[in-house]
């Protein structure tokens, strides 16, 4: 198989040692996974999923199903870095048909549609466009539906399909623009190299409009954390699109279809559609709800270093940390409460590394009297969003954002 | 030393840096050649486990079922006209009735 250069030296300094730091941090993942269960726990079960490493490319992950893959982070990882190594990446597969082997050679992105110029565009020809970066979060619409309540059916994650990493590529505007969007052009389909298991079952598409397209934002990566992307984050090609769920970051991306009619397939009409609200909420049951396909993300927060049913010494200043992210705009603030949201604390906030991605924060906390804990955290988004103190709720389990909490016992 | 050496000495030095953090990523896209595992869960014995694995496992593997919440036999009922309508499973029609009353004998609220 023939291999593409990268011009590595094209990369800032910055850039580049950024990267060096992540494959440090890469380099601490453990591998004493094997024979391992995660209880993740999930409201009426079942909460007990083995940890394996037997998916290539991937180290430690929670196995969420094996065909087609669903791999969730362990949430541990969250803990050690704003940025998810790579190898500990989620992954989420629609359909089992996915190419093994990727020859980096053979490989063409197509450009196609209603353009001025049909484009077929080798690796290297992609490479060579202007390279831009961005820290962006990737979250899948159904992260944390095992806790939704009632129950729904689908991948019963935990918090672990997310991950932030450094993206870098090249603008999707750039690639659209040496083809040549035609005028009345109004979506952009996206297609990658996964295809369904049954002929008539309908291929995963996911279609963005024409001014989000060529928004200057939303890329083509071909190197997350400075690494190729595993091939089952996506390799060679994977479009990232900042700030909005991971279902439209369409992997081993190898066709762009440029439309002059709403997108009707069935993954943008029927699938992957929300309550029409800005928390996708809905009462089960509830009829004639207005559902428009899932977009944008919203703000998050987690505690990263103590789990719930953690015991700490009462009458001690402990440091609780965690990470928090604005969904589509940056973090504003993070607020800390150790009395159940009685009463908040602001955070500290840790390095900026770009208002898509990851952000740390840390709060104190010093349990005076022994006795039960329930810590939160919530995040207020710089549109002035914050988290909501109620879940929402839909039958597909999307958009999960309450403030969680973290019952902790001091003794 | 001269402006001409200075600016050696800090492309060296750039150089350097570029070449020690080149050495922690890739210099080009390699090709990749991967094995994905097979699944090693079973689905349990019951009736109608054969028809089950005949129709289901095609697409996904044993650990999607079971890993799902309690579910009642209507709910059940809905996921499995999803897989053979929307997803298109060939599963015949007469197969569905033994399909939703395994998923709801091992996965139905207890």
């Amino acid at each position: 198989m023939d291999d593409v250069s990268i011009d590595w030296r094209r990369m800032t300094r910055r850039g580049l040692l950024r990267q060096a730091g992540m494959a440090g941090l890469a380099g601490l993942a453990s591998p004493a996974w094997a024979q391992t269960m995660a209880s993740l726990p999930l409201p009426g079960g079942p909460d007990e999923r083995p940890i394996t490493g037997a998916f290539p490319q991937k180290g430690a992950m929670i196995l969420q199903r094996t065909r087609p893959p669903l791999l969730e982070t362990p949430f541990a990882v969250y803990d050690k870095g704003v940025f998810t190594p790579n190898d500990r990446f989620f992954v989420r597969w629609h359909w089992a048909v996915i190419p093994t082997r990727i020859d980096a050679g053979k490989f063409r992105l197509k450009v196609r549609g209603h353009v001025e110029r049909e484009l077929s565009l080798p690796l290297k020809e992609v490479l060579a466009l202007p390279r831009v970066e961005i820290a962006a979060v990737n979250q899948c619409s159904g992260n944390s539906r095992g806790f939704f309540q009632p129950r729904v059916a689908g991948g019963e994650w935990g918090n672990g399909a997310m991950g932030n990493a450094r993206w870098t590529g090249v603008k999707l505007k750039d690639v659209l623009d040496r083809a040549g969007v035609k005028a009345g052009a109004v979506q952009v389909r996206f297609n990658g190299l996964d295809e369904p298991v049954v002929p008539q079952g309908p291929d995963f598409m996911k279609s963005l409009a024409v001014d989000h397209a060529r928004d200057g934002e939303v890329m083509i990566a071909y190197a997350m954390n400075g690494k190729q992307l595993p091939l089952l984050n996506g390799f060679p090609l994977r479009l990232v699109v900042p700030g909005w769920y991971a279902t439209y970051w369409i992997k081993m991306l190898n066709d762009i279809e440029v439309l002059d009619s709403p997108d009707t397939n069935f993954w943008m009409k029927t699938a992957y559609t929300i309550p029409d609200n800005r928390r996708a909420d809905m009462k089960p049951g509830e009829a004639g709800v207005k559902m428009v396909p899932i977009n944008r993300m919203n703000p998050r927060s987690f505690i990263t270093n103590l789990a719930s049913g953690a015991t700490i010494p009462a009458g001690k200043p402990h440091s609780v940390r965690g990470i928090a992210f604005g969904g589509d705009a940056g973090v504003k603030r993070v607020e800390f409460s150790a009395d159940g949201g009685k009463s908040w604390h602001t955070a500290r906030l840790g390095r900026d590394e770009g208002k898509y991605g990851f952000r740390r924060w840390n709060a104190h906390f010093s349990p005076r009297q022994k006795g039960g804990y329930t810590l939160m955290c919530r995040c207020t988004n710089t549109n002035g969003e914050a988290q909501p103190s109620e879940p929402n709720w839909n039958p597909a389990g999307f958009m999960r954002n309450v403030v969680e909490a973290t019952t902790v016992t001091a003794a | 030393m001269n402006r001409n050496m200075l600016q050696l000495v800090t492309l060296a030095g750039a150089a350097l840096i570029a070449a020690t953090a080149a050495a922690k990523v890739p210099a080009r896209l390699a090709s990749v050649a991967v094995t994905l595992p097979e699944s090693t869960r079973a689905l349990p014995d019951g009736p109608g486990v054969a028809t089950v694995r005949n129709n289901c496992l095609g697409c996904h593997s044993a650990g999607m079922i079971l890993n799902q919440p309690a579910l009642a036999k209507a709910a059940w009922q809905v996921e499995v006209n999803k897989m053979r309508n929307v997803y298109k499973a060939p599963v015949d029609e007469k197969a569905v009735p033994a399909i939703v009353d395994y998923l709801t004998a091992v996965k139905g609220p207890k």
